[in-house]
């Protein structure tokens, strides 16, 4: 999986390397940005409210 | 063994990036919600003090009549608590939803509002989004609330304290923990987390209206009063 996609990134190994961690910071901003708070409310320790029913 | 070998290989690879993204979500759950919270919270409560500063007129209508018609989701009052710090100070939206819980302090819709002969029910996050109520265990009898709205300060001590499982509801009921009691005084109810980073119970504080003072009056500096650190 990592191993082809390294493949894939052009240049010599200083270019491969930036390009990585620009991929990481993106991975991570689209995690923090959407996904994390899109399935934060699923989480059952987000509650803090009293509800009716168990 | 060549296939063998990559199908190993590439699920040890998504194994290690599922594991990773995990520990992604926690530190994003434990600090990030924490500094985008308390940065909009600020906010908040900069523009309520704006809002609020503008209202030294007295108004004709009741203030506690419009206040009863807060729409879901919007900001209409500060929460100081000086036994949590001269500094604090967290706005109260209507609705007690997840997402209404990231933006402040939440108010169980349909239960009174501030000063009002029943319960003023309120929700906070314990950890994380903030904290507003993360110190809620500090809280002792007679400890002063402070409730800032547009037309007044409404002052609230704290009476009791309570942890129950979540589906208690009768401690958000117009009399604290009697349902079907019909009310006579005014109460506030704030309820959080219980224990810290869990959901298992709930941290329940009861606090009783000392008195409501229009603000064109201003608030005594007497309730704002750092109350000193128990032994």
């Amino acid at each position: 999986m990592y191993g082809p996609l390294w493949r894939l990134l052009p240049g010599p190994w200083p270019v491969k390397a930036l390009l990585s961690l620009v991929l990481v910071a993106g991975v991570v901003a689209v995690c923090f940005l959407w996904l994390f708070p899109a399935i934060a409310p699923l989480m059952p320790f987000n509650d803090n409210s009293i509800r009716t029913g168990p | 063994m060549k296939a063998l070998r990559w199908v190993f290989g590439t699920l040890g690879e998504v194994l290690i990036t599922f594991g990773l993204l995990v520990l992604l979500f926690v530190s994003w759950q434990l600090w990030w919600t924490d500094v985008t919270a308390n940065r909009e919270q600020a906010v908040t409560i900069l523009d309520l003090e704006r809002d609020f500063g503008h209202s030294d007129r007295p108004k004709a209508a009741d203030p506690l009549a419009t206040l009863s018609k807060v729409p879901f989701g919007q900001a209409f009052a500060i929460v100081r608590i000086p036994r949590l710090g001269a500094e604090y100070a967290r706005p109260v939206l209507e609705g007690s939803d997840h997402d209404t819980l990231t933006k402040g302090i939440g108010h169980y819709p349909g239960t009174a509002m501030p000063a009002q002969v029943g319960n003023f029910a309120v929700s906070g996050h314990r950890t994380t989004y903030g904290r507003p109520l993360h110190n809620i265990d500090k809280l002792k009898k007679g400890d002063i609330i402070v409730v800032e709205t547009k037309a007044s300060y409404i002052v609230y001590a704290v009476d009791r304290d309570l942890i129950v499982d979540p589906y208690r509801v009768e401690v958000i009921a117009p009399v604290p923990e009697k349902p079907g009691a019909t009310a006579t005084q005014a109460w506030m109810t704030l309820t959080s987390c219980h224990p810290k980073f869990s959901a298992r119970e709930r941290y329940v504080v009861f606090a009783k209206l000392v008195r409501s003072i229009p603000r064109a009056n201003g608030l005594p500096a007497s309730f704002m009063a750092v109350p000193a650190r128990a032994a």
